[in-house]
């Protein structure tokens, strides 16, 4: 399943979800990315996340099932958060539930790698100098590639 | 055809959103980029480095040699940075 929304989440409440009345599951892997007060040197005060609705969901969900391709697994989450956003807040999660944990822990990195890269979402941060578009980091291309078919 | 801008792209061409008939002698995503820098200052500056302009048509990335129709929404924004 995925949502993309611009209010908070409760991780375990999302974890409980995800994996009730499923005794199949032996195992579940999550991630939560968080806001960071700074970038390099510099202070972040806030973050401002935009997207691009319609092809935000279509490429999430595309990515759900590709993971679903790759690893027997049962079930799997991605929430990312849209607007306004202070350090220490809760940006993204993603959790991939399998009965046994290799597929839950591949699958949960393949997911945010992904993502990274795949989603049309731009994160514009607040510091002190004023306001500026994140770049794109060649690693998060490099993290996308580890996951490449040979 | 729909056009939207994201990110930094809106800022600079100062557009979210527009309507545009496909224009004459444009028949794929360069060609659109090529006359879209000849339209002021702000597209200019916005298609400056188009190495670092992603382009998505109907909710998919594409690249330059797609070819477009009137039909189509086309979206132009900077490489992606969410998660």
């Amino acid at each position: 399943m995925i949502r993309v929304q611009e209010q908070d989440f409760d991780p375990g409440h999302e974890l409980e979800q995800l994996t009730a009345d499923n005794h199949a599951i032996g195992g579940v892997c999550s991630f939560i990315g968080m806001v960071r007060d700074f970038a390099g040197d510099a202070q972040i005060s806030a973050m401002t996340l935009e997207h691009y609705p319609g092809m935000t969901e279509k490429q999430l969900e595309a990515i759900e099932k590709e993971a679903h391709a790759r690893w027997p697994l049962d079930a799997t989450l991605i929430v990312h958060r849209y607007g306004r956003l202070e350090p220490g807040e809760r940006i993204v999660f993603v959790a991939a539930a399998s009965a046994h944990r290799e597929a839950a822990f591949e699958a949960c990195h393949f997911l945010i790698d992904w993502l990274k890269t795949k989603a049309p979402f731009w994160k514009k941060e607040s510091a002190p100098g004023g306001e500026h578009w994140v770049e794109a980091k060649a690693s998060d291309d490099a993290a996308t590639k580890r996951w490449d078919k040979t | 055809m729909k056009v939207l801008y994201f990110a930094w792209l809106k800022e600079k061409t100062g557009t979210a959103q527009e309507d545009l008939d496909l224009p004459d002698g444009v028949s794929d995503v360069a060609g659109l980029i090529a006359w879209l820098k000849g339209r002021g200052a702000g597209y200019g500056d916005a298609f400056a480095d188009e190495a670092v302009v992603r382009v998505a048509v109907n909710l998919e990335h594409v690249d330059g040699e797609h070819k477009l129709s009137n039909a189509d929404e086309v979206a132009f924004f900077p490489p992606v940075t969410g998660g």
